[in-house]
């Protein structure tokens, strides 16, 4: 591990946090950011909150197309005839 | 079946939701249009995504909005922190530089459920430029898969983290802001 690395800062690691997540990090850069959060109370909350705010916007539901829109398309689906 | 999501990308590329709503029905009419040419190279998802916004950018430069391009292409042109500078140490500091100044309180759990953290998560995402709102709605809201979004944007796979990254961490920073004001 390079020294670099080991001495990642908290500031440095609120940018990895997304990277972390999706597992794009280096194998190195992984054990550093996981060691990192072990030992730094502030930096386990903030990554804590970061799933937190994942798990709170997974509960939203998505705004559907207005009404009219929608019953334009419904039109344009029965009013279509194959080209074949 | 994917109109919200439709909606949300024609979004990025064009100014009003009466226009985006234009957008999604010639979509489907492409779609209708374009099926005997689809091959299956590509899901069936990304085919109509990519016919969306092909439609859209259309619409968009005939609106003459260019900027949000530049936001999905090159998100790393203008440098955004997920965390503000001013809650770390200092780079010169003796001891600690880069630490934390003022560490993140732990949040109440009582109060993640409530209807008002919801609207909370709501407005930021709603307040987020148009590239990182799309990603975050799609992703983490529609729990789509990071090759599905990047696919359906065409944007490269770090674009997307970048995007998707900056998102999270505003969405985090507003949590954090209305649970230590209304404690």
């Amino acid at each position: 591990m390079s020294a670099s690395v080991e001495q990642l800062s908290c500031q440095e690691l609120v940018e990895l946090v997304t990277s972390y997540f999706e597992g794009a990090l280096p194998a190195d850069e992984r054990a550093s950011f996981e060691h990192h959060i072990e030992g730094c109370t502030g930096c386990h909350e903030y990554v804590r909150q970061m799933r937190t705010t994942i798990e709170l916007t997974g509960r939203l539901t998505t705004a559907d197309l207005s009404p009219a829109a929608e019953a334009k398309l419904l039109t344009v689906f029965r009013n279509w005839k194959s080209p074949r | 079946m994917y109109n919200a999501s439709l909606l949300r990308v024609a979004l990025i590329y064009v100014a009003s939701r009466a226009v985006a709503e234009d957008v999604v029905q010639e979509t489907w009419i492409g779609v209708l249009n374009g099926i005997d040419r689809f091959e299956g190279r590509s899901s069936l998802k990304t085919w109509i995504f990519r016919i969306l916004t092909n439609i859209a950018k259309t619409r968009g430069q005939r609106e003459g909005r260019t900027v949000p391009f530049s936001a999905l292409e090159r998100p790393d042109a203008v440098p955004e922190a997920a965390v503000d500078a001013d809650r770390f140490l200092p780079a010169d500091h003796g001891r600690w530089p880069g630490h934390w100044a003022s560490k993140p309180e732990r949040w109440p759990e009582e109060r993640l459920l409530a209807a008002e953290t919801r609207a909370v998560v709501e407005q930021a995402i709603e307040r987020l430029p148009p590239a990182q709102r799309t990603v975050i709605s799609l992703r983490d809201v529609e729990g789509w898969s990071s090759d599905e979004t990047r696919n359906a944007l065409g944007v490269s796979e770090t674009n997307q983290r970048v995007l998707l990254h900056r998102a999270r961490s505003k969405v985090r920073q507003a949590l954090e802001d209305y649970f230590s004001e209304a404690q």
